[in-house]
């Protein structure tokens, strides 16, 4: 081990910390400088096992540093650096600090080498991102952002459980290759457990509601961190995981073509980008789910890409409602002569998305594509194929037509206001942009990154094939061609499309409702029982008697009423809908979980040794109770 | 802003971009007939072999998420603006308290 070994998550985090102190004038250069650092940190790192630290029983390895991690976490570094020079100019130091405290999450996850350190980086991405949500500060932005952390709660504490139980039966904290052999083979409800974590994260549906609910409601730069790394970092976990799970074919699949139909409906073009994201990273999961050498590189290779196109394209949407308050497409149209370059960098990311020749979608999306048919399946194949028509429909026409072309004419405040984005924004946006053609131009840069060097040496030698270029333009091309013959049909509604957040907006209701009147009525019920049966009739023997001990009824009276009244106010409490205070209760309840699992592992651990050596001798106990329970457990076992 | 004139370039001669943009299509499925260019041995089944599959795909697919998707959101799914608006307002009075 390394003493000197740097995470180069802790230069982020740092940094993030140290920025209220830095004064005003250094503050433009020092945002610049710290992501550049945790870059350099990120490419000159060498591959091996670091920061290894002893906790409790366990060593916790915050740096597994291979193929598979460094080419996540670089893409994710560098997209850190363009996401801040696109906020560059954000006043607010908070805004910054939680995008670099989500960013230093996902970077912690991608170079976590066990369990416990993969789950602290990821709830740290879940708690520090909500913030992006709600520093939009709207009405709408408060409830997308209170969703979005109930469901990732959800989402951590299956990982949680399925991690327990799983550890508990192999005894091991190592997320390594062996893990990976068991998923597929000999799947247990522990491993279904974690998947459900994992694909929660990577937004397959029905999980996925969350995605365009959180990206859509976001801060303009807000949701261009947003949109590269909770996503992505669950694709890499999937990698690392879940290679060659055959459910994950076709989730992935069903994915890509959900995102397509919900695109097709979506007025509002961040929320329309969101829906493109569950159709990428439906590629990325089937390609997780193929598991052959070519569809992991595949699945590497478009998250790569994709972070890049997806981050340009909710840049320029971004810039857009930056500059002109608006997202949506009923509200804008004809912005070509206001915001040209914004549309040309636009526009090249939706062409990346769309894999043309000579952008990056086109020598990434393809290896998935290929290793479905080289999987002898077809299906997957052709769907995915399908959707990638899809994509350029929405992603490479309808969001640059209806913005910045179409007949719609925007409201004349719209129109005054609109002008092309400050000078950071543009550099931001003219660098992604610069990424998405190189990569799809100098194709090896990103090869030589992927983990399966020898797959990636034999794709390379066909992507640019004439049948691959003829193949794509053709499905391309003659996609635009329906475009433009069904424009009418396509012209933008304004409406919101309903998906499985449905269950949970108007379900949650249900719930409140259920809370308020039958809960409520069957406290009243017992309230007026005790009123009338119970209450009442004591007062009446006890003063007509005289002969009780008054002390003793009161006393019980007293009891009584004081509990109920006790039980009526917890109850008042729920139905207020005191969110903050719920959510507060929740967390508390996970950290216990935590707590109890540590100490009851703990304890475990320990016993075990101790009825080795002393066969038939009663187990050490612990002052605690529960190593009593747990000892008889692991003694009946 | 010359980006800008460069638009306004092609919007002015729009129908000559549109016949343009027939011709780049026509020549792309014609290349795709000729196998000294478009060589097909990588192709996956047999039926990429016809000259233009993968237009007709194409436009066909196109065709498809259109024509379902609309008719999937008209069949319920789009709804108006304020949908999760209505009667959002938290289950405001608290219930009357009683023994109070």
């Amino acid at each position: 081990m390394n003493n000197f070994w740097i995470h180069p998550a802790l230069i982020l985090i740092l940094g993030a910390l140290l920025l209220p102190l830095v004064p005003a004038a250094l503050k433009k250069a020092y945002l610049l400088l710290v992501p550049i650092l945790v870059f350099l940190r990120v490419y000159t790192m060498a591959h091996g096992t670091f920061g290894e630290v002893s906790f409790l029983n366990w060593t916790l390895v915050f740096g597994r540093v291979d193929a598979l991690s460094n080419v996540f976490g670089y893409i994710m570094s560098l997209m850190c650096i363009l996401g801040t020079l696109y906020g560059l100019h954000v006043k607010d130091d908070a805004q910054h600090i939680a995008s670099w405290i989500y960013v230093s999450g996902s970077i912690g996850c991608i170079y976590a080498g066990d369990f416990i350190t993969l789950f602290l980086f990821w709830e740290l991405m879940a708690f520090s991102s909500v913030f992006l949500i709600w520093f939009r500060g709207r009405r709408e932005s408060l409830g997308a952002g209170y969703r979005y952390l109930l469901v990732h709660i959800f989402g951590g504490l299956a990982l949680l459980a399925g991690m327990v139980w799983h550890c508990n039966t192999q005894g091991s904290w190592a997320f390594d290759a062996s893990f990976c052999k068991l998923a597929v083979h000999h799947a247990t409800p522990a491993t279904y457990l974690i998947l459900i974590g994992f694909i929660l994260n990577a937004a397959v549906p029905p999980l996925h509601a969350w995605l365009p609910d959180a990206y859509g409601e976001a801060t303009f730069n807000g949701s261009v961190f947003m949109c590269a790394f909770t996503t992505k970092t669950a694709v890499y976990a999937l990698c690392r995981g879940f290679a060659g799970t055959e459910i994950l074919v076709p989730l992935g699949v069903i994915m890509a073509l959900y995102g397509v139909v919900y695109a097709v409906l979506e007025n509002d073009s961040r929320r329309l980008l969101a829906y493109h994201i569950i159709s990428q990273v439906g590629y990325m999961v089937a390609g997780v789910g193929l598991g052959t050498e070519m569809a992991i590189n595949g699945a590497c290779a478009h998250a790569f890409a994709h972070i890049l196109y997806k981050g340009l394209l909710f840049m320029g949407c971004g810039a857009v409602l930056h500059m002109t308050g608006q997202s949506k497409f009923t509200e804008l149209g004809g912005l070509w002569k206001k915001m040209p370059w914004t549309f040309l960098f636009t526009l090249i990311g939706g062409l990346s998305i769309s894999a043309f020749p000579l952008f990056s979608g086109f020598v990434s999306k393809s290896m998935i594509v290929t290793a479905g048919f080289e999987e002898h399946k077809l299906w997957v194949g052709y769907l995915l194929l399908l959707a990638s028509a899809g994509t350029f429909l929405h992603t490479g026409l309808k969001v640059p037509y209806f913005i910045w072309f179409g007949k719609n004419k925007p409201k004349k405040e719209t129109w005054d206001r609109a002008a092309e984005p400050p000078w950071n924004m543009n550099v931001a946006m003219a660098v992604a942009a610069f990424l998405c053609i190189f990569i799809g131009c100098y194709y090896p840069y990103l090869y030589k990154m992927l983990p399966y060097q020898e797959a990636a040496a034999e794709f390379a030698k066909t992507v640019y094939s004439p049948y691959h270029i003829s193949e794509t333009l053709q499905i391309l091309l003659f996609t635009g061609l329906g475009f433009f013959l069904l424009l009418k049909k396509l012209v933008p509604e304004p409406t919101i499309s309903l998906d499985m957040d449905w269950f949970y907006r108007k379900g949650g209701r249900a719930f409140l409702w259920f809370a308020k009147y039958p809960v409520q009525s069957v406290d009243n019920f017992i309230g007026e029982l005790y009123r009338y049966a119970g209450l009442i009739p004591l007062m009446l023997t006890a003063k007509v008697s005289g002969l009780f001990d008054n002390y003793v009824i009161d006393g019980a009276v007293d009891g009584f009423a004081s509990s109920f009244r006790g039980i009526g106010r917890r109850l008042r409490f729920v139905q207020r809908g005191q969110m903050q205070q719920n959510l507060a209760f929740a967390f508390a309840v996970a950290a216990a979980i935590i707590v109890a699992f540590l100490l009851f592992s703990r304890i475990s651990k320990a016993s075990v040794p101790a009825r080795l050596s002393l066969p038939g001798a009663p187990v050490s106990q612990s002052a605690l109770p529960t190593a009593g329970l747990t000892s008889d457990a692991v003694t009946t076992r | 802003m010359n980006l800008v004139k460069l638009i306004e370039f092609f919007r002015g001669r729009l129908k000559t971009v549109v016949r343009l943009c027939f011709v780049v299509l026509a020549v792309l499925v014609l290349l795709d007939a000729i196998p000294a260019i478009v060589d097909k041995e990588h192709a996956h089944t047999s039926i990429e072999h016809w000259p233009g599959f993968w237009a007709v795909f194409g436009f066909v697919a196109c065709v498809l998420i259109i024509i379902i998707s609309k008719w999937f959101g008209h069949a319920g799914i789009m709804v108006r603006e304020d949908y999760y608006e209505d009667g959002s307002a938290p289950l405001a009075s608290t219930p009357k308290g009683h023994h109070e």
